[in-house]
Formats: structure tokens, sequence, C-alpha cells
């Protein structure tokens, strides 16, 4: 072997450091060490974050731009000192950008009564794929009951690939709104979103991202993706529940309308007639989960205290090597496979249901998620009722993916 | 590879009779003269089964049938249902389902469940495999599905019925 001395040497990601950082991945589960391949569902969290959560509320806590006093400043300051960090690592323009909602879900919801009611009119069309989670289905059903819009849909292949072209037969002059995940949280698939976004853009659309799986598994540069509007959930992004994220760019969230009322998204408020606060407030009434968005920017600052592209690394490497492994299991076929994919993968097994896989693997310490994965159209696409999904997060290890081809093997005693 | 031992629970879950059940099930076909049908729905899972029942005007279930998709647990307890069912009168399939349920949450073991009712002790006891559930909190609707799905078809409710009650 030759060595080239100019090259700088990367170390490897360290995935024994970063494993130690989260406490409960020392723990067992019915006697077997925790394995742990569900983090699409929700990842777990490194003691920074828990600390971080801790902190607030044994030493700083008290409510947002209410109080003139220390600790009210404080509080404030660290929840929009959170802002800016959530507006640092997609590269957003302005912390005006960044809505703190409770979640991907009300971050939808919010886009589809804010922006959707104001802009979408009876005929217009809002454009999805099979592949979305029903939290990106169902706010555009209400939106299409309420105002008399069309939903189209965009078919996936077989494999869980999503073609542009496909998008091309869609987007048309009626397209208002091109809605659509970033990454699948059931296939894994990472969608070809740039291209997407100039489609929507120059049929006059805007297309908003769910993020959800998107910003866990690929650095999002909110200004290079095209999108105009982006959500996510900081539960996923190891992160505390209760949090989530709405980007939008500053003109559309000056346009629309508020999405609930109440208290600090006023400006002036008279039995007459109320005025509004500028964005973000306008779009967060009432006291908002303030120390589940501190705790959100403790999990910013520490997968910015990882090298993040080795981490992305080491999580492509788990994807192939469990594809692999998966595929090596008698019975076992890989539910997709699509050629650019997140460290997401789904399978199902020759005469064992996934409700069934998922309780003999628990009982091996595996924790997967079985069912429709809350994306049943997809489910019936594929021609299947439920699969069972392992998912990788930063702290999964090779071993680990053994065990799950292990227990698997496991399973085909008991069930088979 | 060091081989555990299978672990206990697991064991008493996928039972001989449980596997068989759902690997061959009886009555795994609408009743094609039904005078009731019913669905049930697991939307934790999305698993679905379907009952038909043909009653006869005396109040006896002369045939039973089910289609559906599911677990194990869930295909092996509509199949031992529909065998425990057939030809059993209404009232005495609302007291297996009854007995059912009481055996999948833990609430009694076989052996109450058929001094409760001697009639149907046979039944009862192959029934009783179910309640390896018990040991399983999330998997208990799995088993009470069909029997769900039974009682909305008995009850006349031919519309979709669900495990979230
Ligand atoms: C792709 C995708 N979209 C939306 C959601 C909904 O996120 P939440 O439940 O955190 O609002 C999820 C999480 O389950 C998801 O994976």
């Amino acid at each position: 072997m030759t060595s080239h001395p100019a090259k700088k040497i990367v170390p490897a990601f360290d995935v024994t450091k970063v494993r130690a950082d989260f406490p409960i991945l020392s723990r067992t589960v019915h006697g077997k060490p925790l394995v742990f391949l569900d983090s699409a569902a929700s990842a777990q969290k490194p003691r920074q974050v828990i600390d971080a959560i801790t902190q607030v509320y044994s030493d700083e806590y008290a409510n947002v731009h209410r109080g003139a006093y220390y600790l009210s400043e404080t509080a404030t300051a660290n929840y929009e000192a959170a802002r800016e960090k959530v507006r640092g690592f997609i590269n957003a323009k302005s912390v005006s950008e960044i809505v703190f909602t409770k979640g991907a879900t009300e971050a939808i919801n919010l886009v589809a009564a804010a922006y959707g009611r104001a802009f979408i009119k009876a005929g217009d069309e809002v454009v999805i794929t099979t592949l979305e989670h029903h939290s990106n289905i169902v706010p555009w059903q209400l939106l299409r009951d309420a105002t008399g819009c069309v939903l189209r849909i965009v078919p996936v292949n077989p494999d869980g690939s999503v073609d542009v072209a496909e998008f091309a037969k869609v987007i048309g002059p009626k397209t208002k709104l091109v809605a659509i995940a970033h990454v699948s949280n059931v296939l894994g698939t990472v969608l070809p979103v740039r291209e997407i976004a100039e489609l929507a853009h120059a049929a006059g659309a805007k297309i908003m991202l769910d993020g959800c799986q998107g910003i866990v598994h690929r650095h999002v540069d909110i200004q290079n993706l095209g999108c105009d509007f982006y959500v996510f959930s900081g539960h996923k992004l190891y992160g505390p529940t209760g949090i989530g994220v709405l980007w939008a760019r500053a003109e559309l969230l000056d346009a629309m309308p508020p999405y609930q009322g109440g208290g600090d998204m006023i400006d002036t408020v008279t039995f007459a007639k109320t005025t509004w606060a500028p964005a973000p407030a306008k779009f967060e009434a009432g006291t908002p989960p303030i120390v589940q968005a501190i705790g959100l920017g403790a999990a910013i600052d520490y997968l910015n205290s990882i090298d993040r592209m080795a981490a992305a690394d080491h999580e492509d490497g788990l994807l192939r090597y469990a594809m692999t492994r998966l595929a090596q299991v008698p019975g076992v076929r890989l539910i997709g496979t699509a050629p650019h994919k997140a460290a997401v993968q789904s399978f199902v097994m020759d005469g064992a249901h996934p409700h069934d896989l998922a309780t003999v693997l628990d009982r091996h310490g595996v924790c997967v998620r079985a069912g429709h994965h809350c994306a049943q159209p997809l489910m019936e696409v594929l021609g299947v009722t439920a699969t069972t999904r392992a998912s990788f997060g930063i702290y999964n290890t090779m071993e680990e993916v053994d065990a799950l081809a292990h227990a698997l093997i496991r399973a085909q005693e008991v069930l088979l | 590879m060091n081989v555990a031992p299978l672990n206990d629970d697991l064991r008493s879950l996928y039972q001989e009779v449980i596997l068989d059940h759902a690997k061959h099930p009886r009555n795994a076909r609408l009743v094609e003269q039904h005078t009731c049908k019913a669905q049930g729905n697991n939307p934790m899972c999305g698993d679905r089964v379907t009952v038909t029942a043909q009653v006869s005007d005396d109040g006896r279930l002369q045939d039973v049938g089910f289609e559906g998709k599911g677990c194990a647990i869930s295909i092996a307890s509509a199949s031992m249902m529909t065998e425990a069912l057939n030809g059993q009168t209404v009232a005495a399939a609302r007291q297996l389902f009854d007995t059912v349920h009481d055996l999948c949450t833990g609430k009694i073991d076989a052996e109450a469940a058929k001094a409760k009712i001697p009639d149907a002790s046979d039944s009862v006891d192959k029934l009783a495999s179910l309640s390896g559930v018990r040991q399983f909190p999330v998997r208990v609707k799995c088993a009470t599905l069909p029997w769900h799905a039974l009682m909305s078809c008995l009850d006349g409710k031919g519309q979709m019925t669900t495990t979230e009650k």
C-alpha cells in the first residue's frame, strides 16, 4: 500500500464515544442488552440534552417574553438562542423564518391551515406522493374538504424510488403546492427534492418538504434546497418531544394569516380589531414549549460537536451492511431498495407477520417498529399490510445489525 | 453463537396450537349465506378481519367464517373462534366472548373459565391457549380483534369496529 502524506487523515467515526453520551444505551431489556433500531420513530437523547433540560428546570425557568425580571429574561434569551441554533443548523437567512411548533405534525397543519386556507382555492391542486406519512396526507384532505381543492398523488416505483418525470406529469398550471417527504420514513428513499422544487417553481407553485427524516440523515442547507417550507420534529433529531420547527420564506410568513389566536402573537388587541405581531411570534400563540425548544438547541449543539459528515458515512455503512445481512436471512424480502437511501430499512419475512417478529425480537432486546408506519396508502401500493422496520441513528453499530439478523433467525425458530 | 434457551413467555404465546391455527386457519372464508357481517380493524397495526355468520331463526350460529390479514395471534384467534362457535347459540357466543376477554387480559385462568361455562369446557380449553398474550399487553388486542368483530356482527352493526374503544 502506498501512503499519501498529503491526504488529510479523517479519523474513523468513534461510535463508542457517541454511545457513551446516550445513557439509555447501557440498559438491558428482558435481560438482554438494548439494541435500539427504532430511531426513525423517535431517537434516544444524549446526556447533553437531558442535562440542558434539567438545568433549565432547576435553575433558569420562567415564562418567556413576559416578565421584566431576571429569570424571565434568562428564559427568553435561552429560548431565542435555541431559535438561532436552529437557524444556523439549517442555514436560514433569519431567525424570523423559524417558527417553533409542537412537532412536525403541527407544522404541517399550520401550513395547511394558514397558507392553504388563504391561498389555495377550489380547483387548485396540491401534489403529494404515495409514500407520505399520514401527517402529510390528512391535513391536505382536511384542506380539500374545506376548500374544494384537488389532491394529486404521485406514484412511487416498486423499489421505493421516485421519478422526477412522474412529478412532471402531475405538476401543472393548477398546482398551488407540492407537499412531499424529504426522506421516506418507511422506505428510506431520499427524494430528488431539488429537481422537484424546480418543477414546482416553474409552474408557479410552492413546495413544502416534510423533513422529519431528512434533517436527521442529511445535511440541510435550506437556501440550497430550493423549498419554500420545511418542517421537522425535535424528538427524531435527538431532542425532546413537544417541539418542532416550521421554516418558511419570510415573505410567505408575512403573507400568511395567523394559525391560532392567543397571547404573544398580537401587536395590539381591541375588541374592534387586533393586529398581529410579525413572524415568528404571529404563529406562536400562547406559552410556547420553552424547555423543549432549549432542549432542541442542546441537541443541535451536540450534533455540531460531532463530525456529522463522518456520522452520515457511519449511518450509510450501517444501512449497506443491514441490507446485505437482512437479505441473507432466508425468506426475508427488503422493502425499499432505491439507489438513494437513508438509514431506514423495511422488510417482510415469509410466514411471519411483522407484529409477531417484533414481539420475538423484543424478547431478544431488539427494538424495531412493526406495522404500517403511519403510511397505510403506501402499504396498499406495496401490496403488504405491514412491514418490519429497522432504522439507524448515529449510535448504532455493526454488531447491532448482527444482533438483528441473529434475532430474526431465532424468531423463525419460534414462529415457523 | 451460543444459543440461549427460548424465552418462556414466547413459548407460551406461540404455542403449537396457535401456530397451527395461524398457518392453517379453519373456516377462513366468508359465509355466502350470511345473515350478518362485520369488520374489525386494529388501527395500531392495520390488521383487519371480517367475520360473517349465518344465524338461524332460533338464534343459533349455523356457520361462522372469517377473512383477514393479520398476525399469528389474531388469525389463530379468529380460526379458533369459528371452530368454537359453529352450532352454538348467540347467547353462548356472547358468554364465550366475555370468557376469552377475561382469559386474555389475565382476569381469570383456564380452570376458572371452564368452571364458568362447564358446557363448553373443550372449547375453553383450546381458547385458553390464547391467554399467553397476557404477558404481552400490546398484543392483547390482536387476540380479541376477531371477537370484537363477532360481537358487532351479532349486534347487527355491519360497520367497522375497532379495537380502540
Ligand atoms: C416522514 C414523517 N413525517 C411526519 C412525521 C410526524 O412527526 P410527529 O409525530 O413528530 O409530528 C413523522 C414521524 O413519525 C415522519 O417520519
